[in-house]
């Protein structure tokens, strides 16, 4: 992937994956060449990597989140063979390794981390985290505020807080040891976290989920693969938000600032991240 | 002895849905009671060992973080010592146990199996010795439904048997049933068989089957003379109610007593409903207008978005179903709506959004329950659950809808499932481009089934709908909806219509292939159909079964020979299954046969167009109104108490389940506002993600006024839809320019049985009646303000009788709505958006507290019902219109339940805002200035700057109340305060909760 090149990005979806239209739109506002593939094709190997820069997996309900959310998927990724022998595991892995972004939301999330592909601090997919039920129990539909941090991934940089609607019922990070929480708070993979006005929040409602470390987005050490609970694809212009038509400007107020929503803001970041892709192997 | 894999989330660990199914036992319990569920999996795989069980278990089911895993044949989770066990009921549908199937089959690099190797099961443990008498209860009543669920219970260990499997030994088999001669003897075979079809419906099938030409081509056919099994079948399904709607069609002889004449209504339908629609239609045609392109003879209404794009919309309801088990009711209901939204013309649409409307008894009934009555609250919370799931899975938005809550919804609720589709107008078909709205069958065209297979679940779903609920009437009723099966469906027929690999389509529902098969076969004039190319879910089906099931998540397609194989290959591709079952024919017959023997065959003339017509008698009585007692209750607790009611608080909680956002497109979202608790009048979505167009969606539904006044309760649904529409900034067809600013309703009936019976249904005739006047209220507006109806459906049996008692839904009249905003950014919300701004009523408060909520607090029976009065109602949200594009309007937000107080309450709520406001007439009494529901009423708010330009717009059509401001709610009248309340305490009372 020479810099300069156009940034393409693969979002797939089928089997129940369902964000793939507004997923589509949002690489595309931010500038990338972006096209929605069914899984079958990825599973089959009739559709291949090579050539894009960002794969993106959308938030939906995976084979009906029968066994869990994600789980029936990730055992495809994990288990299911490609014509090569290979696994989409080790084709995601290898174009990981390749400069590539991999980018999870929500059920894509959850698919990541039960493949294993976040945060593999040990670099052999096995399961560090995961993504349990919501401590209410429920499934809910709300906006929710979260505070970017310095994390090795670009998803979050430009802005310090990130307004974005959360959909799900299972999205609390529990942590396997305290060896895994520790890396995860060292190498600072948390990427966003859940907050109010005085910051990280574990407390319900501003942390809609009780995740650990008020984590909403995790990244790999790399910063390549990035999974994020809340959806950045669904606030991708300024009228998305509950709160627009009060903070619409009135007449003779000017038109704004002009800065992008929120959550186009995350699809800028990687497909600029993308593009310049190779000052990304080294984050810092 | 019976191996099963458990998992249950790891012992001390917290368990946050342990936790919730520990407060929802106790709370039925009315005890502190801690439970917890262990995930059952049986199998098959007798040739596993345990410890390869417990690996696969642990590396492809549970959660390695959060779960433990067991394989064991005796379980006995540590610490509990009684249980609770469910198993579905044979041959319902399982999900999760095919992923199961899947997954094992990945780890051994095998294929998936093509029999059921794995069975979900649940076996929920207590800490307590709980009593079987008490697990029995719980069993039943709070964990499962004896009409889904095997259950077990006792005390630990649990000792797993082996899952019950479907085996069914009869052959395919055909019966000849002659038809008797005497009238007792057709009834009791019609009830014997579960038909529904009625002594003249009998007489005229008999009839038909001996007239010489059909009885010679009977015989040569190697039919019996008399009809068989699966073609009575055919006959119940296609001439139910629920597919034929002929009490909607029947003449009516009308004692009408409010006009002290006598009349005849022939067909209802044509009258009220068809007939006002196309008057409407041809003048929007006739001044360049027209945006409706299909209305009535497809599976839903399609109109005009653009150039481009059409729509479809549906709304449907799922009653019976809902009634016996409250999930998959609605699940089935959902997933039903959405296949009739997408099976429309050439199909391809993709899902835009679910609307959806529940009635129920209170969640606080307390009347001792009927046998086979749910309680309210457990249908409330049942039929939630699958309208979250019904969308959420499916990738739908659940954007609309409203809660109605009355004690006559007990027996049976209505669960109304609205959807709409954006369809692309054209499809290119062997390089052709062709309307995608329009199906283009033809003769030798493949009959293809796609989908869920065909199981012995969902037998006599058209008739059993078409009935009141009696005692043990479940039995092939229940049915599990798999909505990542219909997501797999729906996703492939999007792909292969974009192919041009379809040419029609048709949603294979109530009725299964004899209605979807038979209903495409008009097109060309026959249709032959092998039953025994049918995918099953277990061998053993009769013919007749295969042709009537209503298993679920299917499509029946019409598909060119050439086009076939491409089709199945994309099919399987996908993880669907299709298969061609037969061929368009232009024979005139509908055609059955089960490989060489011939089940049935049926002219499509006589099966379509040879009920015979139904006639009925009616008695409209005129409006009742008596005056409403004097009432000297102080005013804020009263507001308190009307917030805090089930018919008006917040439905936030219930709302938040379901994913309102997902497609990225909802702009006016069900709750807005700084802290997301502002209520709204209609939804707003975007067209697409590049342009700035929209699409608005509100409904209107308000039973309790047809108490007093049937005609006027009709008239007031529909202005509820249009203003909630009109509040937002959508413009009705004569104040709209050009032909893709659409503006069309929906509307669904659903009324108690209305057919006059001397000891079943004595007062049949009155509630015909008051059906009359729904639809003849509903034709007026239709006509007044040129918004046609462009689907809809009417639920004519909506009784419970059981044990001697009879519970009777009221004539409800569901009016969905649906318009083109032209620029998202312009539309406006209802919260108050600053301090200062000015408030403004638009419209006039009449003395109309007749069953409002105010008075339903009260106890009072007394008062007017609202009406429209339409000249000045029309002229009114002309004016709104001219508002709108004057960009005068910081707020808009319709005054319905609750009346003006409501109103102000939620526009201070969602804003976290006060407001100090007059009740806007001082000639009424406060108690009416305030409560009184009169229709086609705003509470505006304008920037104060513009409020003069405000004042000159709406002259007398609008009062000036006061201004935005302060941290209360403060109303006064006659120069007095009559509220004074913090807006904290409204929203306290507000928020108190549903469930």
């Amino acid at each position: 992937m020479a810099a300069g090149a156009p940034v393409t990005a693969l979002v797939v979806t089928g089997f129940g994956l369902n964000c793939e239209e507004e997923s589509v739109a949002a690489y595309r506002k931010a500038g990338a060449q972006a096209r929605a593939v069914h899984a079958a094709d990825l599973f089959s190997g009739a559709v291949s990597l090579r050539g894009a820069s960002i794969v993106h997996l959308s938030g939906g309900f995976s084979f009906g989140d029968d066994l869990g959310s994600g789980r029936v998927f990730a055992n495809r990724v994990r288990l299911g063979r490609l014509p090569s022998g290979s696994t989409v595991l080790r084709e995601l892995a290898a174009f990981v390794a390749d400069g590539g972004l991999v980018f999870g939301v929500c059920n894509g999330f959850q698919i990541l981390v039960r493949a294993g592909l976040l945060p593999n601090l040990g670099g052999a997919f096995e399961p560090e985290v995961t993504l349990a039920h919501n401590d209410s129990g429920r499934f809910e539909d709300r906006w929710v505020s979260c505070l970017a941090s310095a994390s090795p991934s670009p998803a979050f940089r430009g802005a310090p807080r990130f307004d974005l609607p959360v959909r799900h019922g299972e999205g609390k990070l529990v942590i396997r040891d305290a060896e895994v929480h520790d890396a995860l708070v060292r190498q600072r993979l948390v990427a966003l976290q859940y907050a109010d006005a005085d910051g990280p929040q574990q407390a319900y409602p501003a942390n809609p989920n009780g995740s650990t470390l008020a984590c909403a987005a995790l990244t790999d050490p790399s910063g390549r693969v990035l999974g994020a609970m809340p959806h950045p694809e669904a606030y991708l212009r300024l009228e998305l938000h509950p709160a627009w038509p009060t903070r619409a400007p009135r007449e003779g107020e000017g038109e704004g600032d002009g800065e992008p929503a929120d959550g186009l803001r995350v699809f800028q970041n990687l497909v600029a991240a993308a593009r310049a892709c190779g000052r990304l192997k080294d984050p810092q | 002895m019976t191996r099963v894999i458990a998992i249950a989330s790891k012992r001390g660990a917290e368990d946050p849905r342990a936790r919730a199914l520990g407060e929802h036992v106790s709370r039925a319990l009315g005890s502190v009671t801690t439970a917890r569920s262990v995930r059952v999996f049986a199998t098959t795989h007798e040739e596993a060992s345990d410890e390869e069980l417990a690996a696969f278990a642990r590396g492809a089911l549970a959660d390695p973080l959060v779960d433990d895993v067991e394989v064991s044949a005796r379980l006995s989770p540590a610490g509990a010592l009684s249980y609770v066990h469910l198993a579905r009921l044979p041959g319902l549908t399982d999900d999760e146990a095919r992923s199961a199937e899947l997954s094992w089959a990945l780890v051994r690099g095998e294929a998936p199996p093509d029999a059921a190797t794995f069975f979900t099961e649940e076996l929920v443990v207590f800490d307590e010795p709980l009593p079987p008498e008490t697990l029995a209860r719980l069993a039943r009543d709070v964990l499962g439904n004896p009409n889904v669920h095997a259950l077990s219970w006792g005390a630990l260990p649990f000792v797993p048997v082996d899952p019950k499997r479907v085996a069914l030994t009869a052959h395919a088999r055909v019966e000849a049933v002659p038809l008797p001669d005497t009238d007792e003897a057709l009834l009791a075979l019609s009830k014997e068989r579960s038909l529904g079809l009625s002594l003249a419906e009998l007489r005229a099938i008999a009839a038909h089957l001996a007239e010489p030409d059909v009885a010679r081509a009977r015989a040569a056919a190697g039919l019996p003379a008399a009809p068989t099994d699966c073609e009575l079948e055919i006959f119940a399904q296609t001439w139910s109610e629920h597919c034929k709607h002929k009490e909607f069609n029947a003449t009516i002889a009308i004692d009408d007593r409010e006009r002290g004449e006598a009349r005849t209504l022939r067909s209802l339908f044509k009258t009220c409903v068809s007939g006002p629609t196309r008057e409407v239609c041809a003048k929007l045609e006739a001044r360049g207008q027209g945006f409706v392109v299909v209305v009535f003879d497809d599976n839903a209404g399609v109109v005009r978005v653009d150039e481009d794009r059409n729509l479809t919309l549906k709304v449907e309801t799922h009653n019976s179903p809902s009634a016996l088990d409250p999930y998959g009711g609605a699940i089935t209901g959902i997933l039903g709506c959405n296949r009739d939204a997408v099976g429309t013309g050439r199909g391809g649409g993709r899902l835009y959004f679910n609307t959806d409307v529940l009635c129920f008894g209170t969640p606080t009934y307390a009347e001792p329950l009927l046998p086979g009555q749910l309680h309210p609250a457990r249908v409330f919370e049942g039929v939630v659950a699958g309208v979250r799931d019904g969308g959420n899975k499916s990738g739908v938005p659940t954007v609309n809808g409203a809660l109605v809550f009355d004690d006559r919804y007990s027996g049976k609720p209505l669960v109304f499932c609205g959807s709409a589709a954006l369809v692309p107008a054209r499809v290119s078909v062997d390089g052709q481009a062709a309307p995608a709205w329009k199906k283009d069958v033809r003769p030798g065209d493949h009959v293809v089934t796609v989908g869920g297979r065909v199981g012995q679940d969902g037998i006599h779903g058209a008739t059993f709908s078409s009935s009141e609920l009696g005692e043990g009437q479940s039995r092939g009723v229940v049915q599990v909806g798999s909505p990542f099966t219909q997501k797999l469906v729906v996703d492939l027929l999007e792909e292969a219509a974009a192919l041009g690999l379809i040419a029609g389509v048709n949603d294979s529902g109530a009725g299964g292939l004899s209605s979807s098969a038979g209903e495409l076969a008009r097109l060309t004039g026959g249709a032959r159909i092998d039953t025994s190319l049918v995918p099953l879910k277990y061998p053993g089906l009769l013919p007749w079964e295969i042709f009537v099931s209503e298993s679920q998540e299917r499509m029946t397609l019409a598909v060119r020979p050439a086009h076939l194989p491409r089709l199945l290959t994309l099919a399987a591709e996908r993880g669907v299954e299709a298969r061609a079952i037969g061929e368009f024919t232009s024979t005139g017959q509908l055609e059955v046969v089960f490989g060489e023997v011939p089940v049935a065959s049926l002219s499509l003339t006589f099966l379509h167009d040879g009920a015979p017509p139904l006639s009925l008698s009616a008695i409209v009585e005129a409006p009742r109104s008596r005056p409403c007692r004097a009432h000297d209750r102080s005013l804020g607790p009263l507001l308190l108490e009307v917030l805090a009611s089930p018919n008006v608080c917040s439905r936030e909680a219930v709302v938040r389940a379901y994913d309102h956002e997902v497609k990225g497109k909802t702009v006016v979202k069900p709750y807005m506002g700084v802290e997301g608790h502002a209520p709204q009048d209609a939804a707003v979505l975007l067209v697409d993600h590049e342009g700035h167009e929209g699409v608005a969606v509100a409904s209107g539904i308000c039973p309790r006024y047809g108490d007093l006044d049937p005609y006027a309760m009709a008239q007031g649904a529909f202005d509820e839809a249009v203003r909630s529409l009109v509040s937002v900034g959508a413009r009705l067809p004569g104040d709209a320019e050009g032909p893709f600013e659409l503006f069309c309703g929906c509307d669904n009936f659903c009324v108690p049985d209305s057919v006059f019976h001397p000891e079943g249904n004595p007062d049949g005739r009155e509630k015909l009646g008051k059906l009359v006047r729904v639809a003849e209220g509903l034709a007026e507006m239709v006509r007044a303000f040129e918004v046609p109806l462009v689907s809809g459906k009417d639920s004519m049996k909506n009784d419970l009788r059981a044990g001697g008692r009879k519970i009777s839904a009221p004539p409800t009249l569901l009016v969905t709505m649906v318009a083109k905003v032209r620029d998202v950014r312009r539309v406006v919300t209802s919260e108050w958006k600053r301090t200062g701004d000015v408030v403004f009523l638009v419209g006039e408060t009449h003395d109309e507290l007749g069953r409002s909520i105010a008075l339903s607090v009260l106890r009072d029976e007394g008062g007017l019902a609202p009406r429209v009065r339409i000249p000045e109602t029309r002229a009114l949200y002309t004016l709104m219109t001219t508002a709108h594009e004057r960009r005068l309007l910081a707020s808009s937000h319709d005054v319905s339940d609750g009346g003006l107080a409501v109103a102000l309450a939620e526009c201070c709520i969602g804003a976290g805002l006060g407001a100090r406001v007059h009740a806007g007439t001082d000639t009424l009494p406060a108690l009416s200035a305030l409560f009184s529901e009169s229709h086609a009423r705003f509470v505006v708010s304008v920037p104060a700057a513009r409020a003069g330009e405000a004042a000159a717009l709406f002259g007398d059509r609008a009062t000036r109340l006061g201004e935005v401001g302060g941290d209360a709610l403060e109303v006064t009248w006659r120069g007095a305060h009559v509220v004074r309340l913090p807006v904290t305490d409204l929203a306290r009372a507000w928020q108190r909760g549903l469930l």
